[in-house]
């Protein structure tokens, strides 16, 4: 064994030399690069996310509490490292002169906010300003909606209980002002010390106390185990993760798109490592029957090709490593500035699986052919043409594929992306092998009528046969790809940019009495505001399902028993909105009032466990409505459109129970108009997300380029494989082209053959190329990604361009040398 | 003693036709260090004899015995292990491996066979046939004439018992063919290597001391020589 094990290193340094391994090296190394660049920074990312997703909690984790927390909390919280910040809030009546309205009251103390900032003006509604710091003793921060409606100026003086508190600035943003509608009341910020000398304290009840945490993501999540095991159910625990379905759906889907890059890639890369492995092993064929006849046994093959491939894994996955951590930085200096923290450490995970992927790869891909080595007969060093006995690919190449699509897994964590990228791949290849055969069969039909170079071309695609399936099958992937990057990706890009276009609304009105709706309505197109689209808008809280009291099925999360416990938003809706796509179930057509129907977003059903058919109870103002469950929803919450976990069918609700909301884009001049507004309807309620958006936007915005950078990745793999498709008949073209040489077949006219071949296959490819990626294009696009898709034709002129001008070219050229090198020397070295 | 034998080796082909016979009922014994040739025109079967002989492949029917050992009872690795103790091969196209120099290519067998001073020997064996200069050199960068002769060299430097050549002077002008039969002649003379012969050269068959001609497979006749 040591014998094999030397022999094998000083092979693998002499192939490496020669450039043997070249391309089987290449592909191992493009794929472990990209999946590790794109694992290391989806990890990192994600946990950047998480400190960003922060801003909307003004903290890492929140702690909601009716009473005063344990001091050992935050004992807990100093022994650990993190920050800790109090909030208390409760709802008041505010008074200013006559005028008294109720307002949400937020006493904070100087750490408050913990992550993102607040921002203050001068003038309600007016230009605003980032500042540190919190209101002074004895000053106040009032929410424009408040001085509006009390029609305070700044400097005035707002009564709260006993307190008199002078209006220094106008608060025009806090991290956690949030999206959840549940602060309706306006707001006034205060200095925690002046609430604790108050008496409004001790009216109790209503009195909620937060503690704010922040800190490193280890600590926060240790301290929040922590917590969560001593917490008692009425003091609610919210993490960063959970806080904005907007930032959590836009980088949900940009990493998708990533991993989807990265996913496409390996894949690609292993069709391009299985290929290289068997040009690799018929190249050796000759030296293994050369090392039999001079004595070497099967084991020693055997060991000197495992021993080898095991090298090549090795290097591969160390250089595609380092590779991808190189590739890890350029992609976080692409996405600089995205996030206010830097980016935390990379783990370690990902250059493990990138190892495993090297191994499993070289396994399932490379190892059968080189197997089969050993199966060398050794007579071949007397008669060239004896080759081993036929693999059976199936079998191995299954199980290789299944163990690459497990190891998938287990990095993207998303069954559905690696279901449609395995089957996306194997689809197409199954398809363009077909039509591969169709195609060759005809070429050997066809080629009697064109001129010598082509005759000559297209007969050796049609006498190559199996050889020439495989390679257009090779030529038709990559190509697919391409033409994927190249025309679909700007499409999906943009498409998904379009989702937030500049005028996205940026303002919630919610409250509006029916009775406003239609003034409401006139008022903001009077002021050059798109008509609003008023969606009416229910308070109701989920009692029993299938007769079962909610108190005995509390979901064990907290988002789950946030679901159970409080008050939803809903509303109903006779078509399904825009943003939103059915996962289950069917759209209701014209249903029927008296059998109440329900529709629910995907998470309210995974927190809830609840299934097609379930019968919900709600409390509806005092009134109860059971609706059965009809279908389920998955909805994009990142549109900034008014969306509801639940949707009631028409005629379920009473059309004037309730109230309507909508969502508008205002833009900086017409923003002072929500001044008016809130004075002429005194009911309804603004909801200011411009910042939020603003945020979002940012993130899709440099995602958008972090893909493009990935798929550069995916690009190379692409043409990984065409050059391993090129490769593949090189020799037997070195041997054809002496013999036609000697035969005395002009250089030029040998070349032209070739160069016909090469053109036909691409040509071949390209159509069926064309035809996959518009499928494939559409796939991911409306399945994946929820995006519109339209067919666009050029795809077809780029794939019979790029099928041509590519593979044909690239072909030729890769071939030139074979066909230059004089025929006395080709036939000898064979 | 008698080095190899071949007794009733057949050897028979399947194919679209029906079963093809290629060598048919070939029988004969070689003595230790004996020169033989076999002849024959193209595709008479001589390739597919000789590499039954040297245990590269197994007869349809018949048995070969090298050095005593019927080789018929010895699977593949047994027949691997005979051969590199006791046989070497020199090819029509030489078989040099290209990504080896010329030293690397001559130490090939002895490092398979785990000898201990193989670098000594193989840098004897190259100086024998004249070639220690050029011992960094490739493959490529080698005369046909010099890459058969290191060739020649690789085969005899584990001093085998056997040495058969295939057309050893096919792709070889006739001078350089020459010095390349003068070097096998001077092996067998001075180490008693076995020499079998596959030629379709009467001058290389001429100095053999027996020449077997194949005739469509049959051993038509055989001629001990004066030699
Ligand atoms: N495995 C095989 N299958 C089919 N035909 C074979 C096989 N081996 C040899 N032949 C045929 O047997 C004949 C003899 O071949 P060979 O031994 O190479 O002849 P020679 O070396 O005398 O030129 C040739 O016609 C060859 O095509
Ligand atoms: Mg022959």
């Amino acid at each position: 064994m040591k014998k094999a094990l030397r022999f094998a290193l000083v092979a693998f340094v002499r192939d490496v030399k020669s450039g043997e391994l070249a391309v089987l090296f290449g592909a191992l190394v493009i794929a472990v690069a990209a999946l590790t660049a794109v694992g290391f920074f989806t990890s990192r990312i994600s946990q950047a996310i998480r400190a960003q997703a922060g801003e909307v909690l003004a903290a890492d984790l929140r702690l909601d509490s009716g009473r005063i927390p344990a001091p050992g909390y935050e004992a807990e919280a100093h022994a650990r490292g993190l920050a800790v910040a109090h909030l208390i809030s409760f709802p008041s009546v505010v008074y200013a002169g006559d005028a008294s309205q109720l307002a949400t009251v937020l006493g904070v103390d100087g750490a408050y906010p913990l992550r993102g900032q607040l921002k203050i003006a001068a003038v309600p509604y007016g230009p605003a300003h980032p500042v540190t710091g919190i209101p002074a003793p004895g000053e106040a921060w009032a929410d424009s909606r408040l001085l509006a409606r009390l029609a305070l100026p700044v400097g005035g003086l707002l009564r709260l209980g006993a307190l008199e508190l002078r209006v220094a600035a106008v608060l025009d943003y806090r991290p956690d002002q949030g999206m959840g509608f549940a602060d309706l009341a306006p707001t006034v910020l205060v200095n925690a010390a002046d609430l604790e000398r108050s008496v409004l304290l001790g009216s109790g009840s209503r009195v909620t106390r937060s503690l704010l945490y922040a800190g490193s993501t280890e600590a926060v999540d240790a301290y929040a185990a922590w917590l969560r095991a001593r917490k008692s159910a009425a003091e609610r625990l919210t993490d960063a993760s959970e806080s904005s379905e907007q930032m959590k759906s836009a980088t949900e889907r940009s990493g998708r798109f990533l991993n989807l890059a990265a996913l496409v890639t390996v894949l690609l890369a292993a069709v391009a490592v299985a290929m290289a492995a068997r040009r690799y092993a018929s190249r050796r064929l000759d030296l293994v029957a050369l090392l039999k006849s001079l004595g070497a046994s099967q084991r020693f093959v055997l060991g000197t090709t495992v021993a080898e491939l095991a090298l090549v894994a090795l290097c591969g996955a160390l250089a595609g490593t380092a590779l991808g951590l190189l590739a890890e930085s350029g992609l976080a200096w692409l996405v600089r500035g995205l996030f206010k923290t830097s980016l935390p450490p990379p783990s370690l995970l990902p250059a493990w699986l990138g190892l495993g992927t090297a191994a499993t790869m070289l396994a399932g891909f490379a190892l059968p052919p080189l197997l089969q080595l050993r199966r060398v007969p050794p007579a071949r060093v007397l008669r060239h043409d004896l080759e081993p006995p036929p693999l059976r690919w199936g079998a191995p190449y299954l199980a290789a594929a299944a163990a690459l699509s497990a190891l998938l897994y287990v990095l993207v964590g998303d069954p559905r992306l690696v279901g449609y990228a395995v089957g996306g791949l194997a689809g197409s290849a199954l398809v363009l092998g077909m039509a591969g055969v169709a195609l060759v069969r005809v070429t050997a039909a066809v080629r009697g009528g064109a001129g010598a170079a082509w005759r000559y071309g297209l007969a050796n695609v049609a006498r190559r046969g199996r050889e020439s399936v495989v390679q257009i099958v090779a030529f038709g992937l990559s190509l697919t790809v391409l033409l994927l990057l190249a025309l679909v990706r700007n499409d999906l890009i943009d498409e998904w940019q379009r989702s937030l276009p500049p005028g996205a609304p940026n303002h919630f009105l919610i409250n509006i009495p029916p009775s406003d709706a239609r003034p409401l309505a006139e008022f903001l197109t009077a002021r050059g505001v798109a008509p609003p689209v008023l969606a009416p808008w229910v308070r109701a809280r989920l009692v029993s399902v299938n007769g079962q009291p909610m108190q005995g099925r509390m979901p064990k999360t907290d988002r789950g028993r946030a679901f159970a416990e409080r008050e939803q938003n809903l509303s109903w809706s006779e078509a399904l909105p825009p943003d939103n796509r059915l996962v289950e179930g069917a759209w209701w057509q014209h249903p029927d009032p008296a059998q109440p129907l329900v529709s629910v977003a995907s998470e309210f059903q995974d927190e809830l466990g609840l299934k097609i058919g379930d019968r919900l109870s709600f409390d509806v103002a005092g009134e109860s409505i059971t609706a059965t469950v009809a279908n389920v929803r998955k909805v994009r919450w990142d549109g900034f459109r008014p969306n509801f976990f639940l949707l009631f069918a028409p005629g379920v609700l009473d059309a004037s129970t309730g109230t309507f909301m909508t969502s508008v884009h205002l833009d900086d001049a017409q923003r002072p108009a929500l001044a008016e507004l809130v004075r002429r309807f005194p009911s309804v309620t603004v909801i200011d997300v411009a910042a939020l958006l603003g945020e979002v936007r940012r993130i899709m915005d440099r995602a958008a380029i972090a893909v493009e950078y990935v798929f550069g990745f995916t690009l190379t793999a692409g043409l990984a494989v065409l050059f391993a498709a090129i490769q593949s008949t090189r020799d037997e073209r070195r041997y054809e082209s002496a013999i036609l040489r000697t035969l005395g077949a002009s250089r030029r006219t040998v070349l032209y053959g070739v160069a016909a071949e090469f053109t036909a296959l691409g040509l071949l490819a390209g159509v069926l190329a064309a035809s996959a990626a518009s499928v494939i294009g559409w796939l991911v696009a409306t399945r994946l990604f929820g995006l519109h898709y339209s067919f666009d034709a050029t795809v077809w002129l780029g794939g019979l361009l790029a099928g041509a001008l590519i593979v044909g070219v690239a072909g030729t050229v890769a071939t030139r040398r074979v066909v230059r090198s004089s025929p006395m020397r080709s036939l000898r070295d064979v | 003693m008698q080095v190899l034998e071949s007794r009733h080796v057949t050897k028979e082909v399947s194919s679209p036709e029906g079963t093809l016979t290629i060598v048919a009922d070939v029988s004969f014994a070689v003595e230790r260090g004996q020169s033989i040739a076999i002849i024959g025109p193209s595709g008479s079967g001589k390739s597919t004899l000789l590499a039954m002989l040297a245990g590269l492949d197994l007869p349809s029917r018949g048995t070969v015995l090298l050095n005593g050992t019927e080789l018929t009872s010895l699977d593949e690795d047994g027949r691997a292990r005979l051969r590199a103790g006791h046989v070497g091969f020199v090819f029509q196209s030489f078989h040099l491996v290209p990504s080896l120099t010329a030293l690397e290519n001559v130490l090939l067998p002895l490092e398979l066979g785990g000898v201990a001073d193989a670098q000594v020997r193989a840098r004897e064996a190259l100086a024998r046939v004249g070639l220690d200069a050029r011992r960094r050199h490739y493959p490529r960068q080698l005369s046909g004439g010099e890459q058969q002769r290191v060739a020649i060299a690789r085969a005899f430097v584990t001093r085998p018992d056997l040495l058969f050549a295939d057309e050893p002077t096919g792709n070889l002008d006739s001078v350089t063919g020459a010095r390349v039969v003068e070097l096998l002649f001077e092996f067998n003379r001075e180490l008693g290597t076995t020499l079998v012969l596959v030629t379709h050269e009467q001058s290389l068959a001429k100095r053999c001391q027996r020449v077997l001609t194949l005739d469509a497979g049959r051993l038509s006749s055989d001629v001990v020589g004066d030699a």
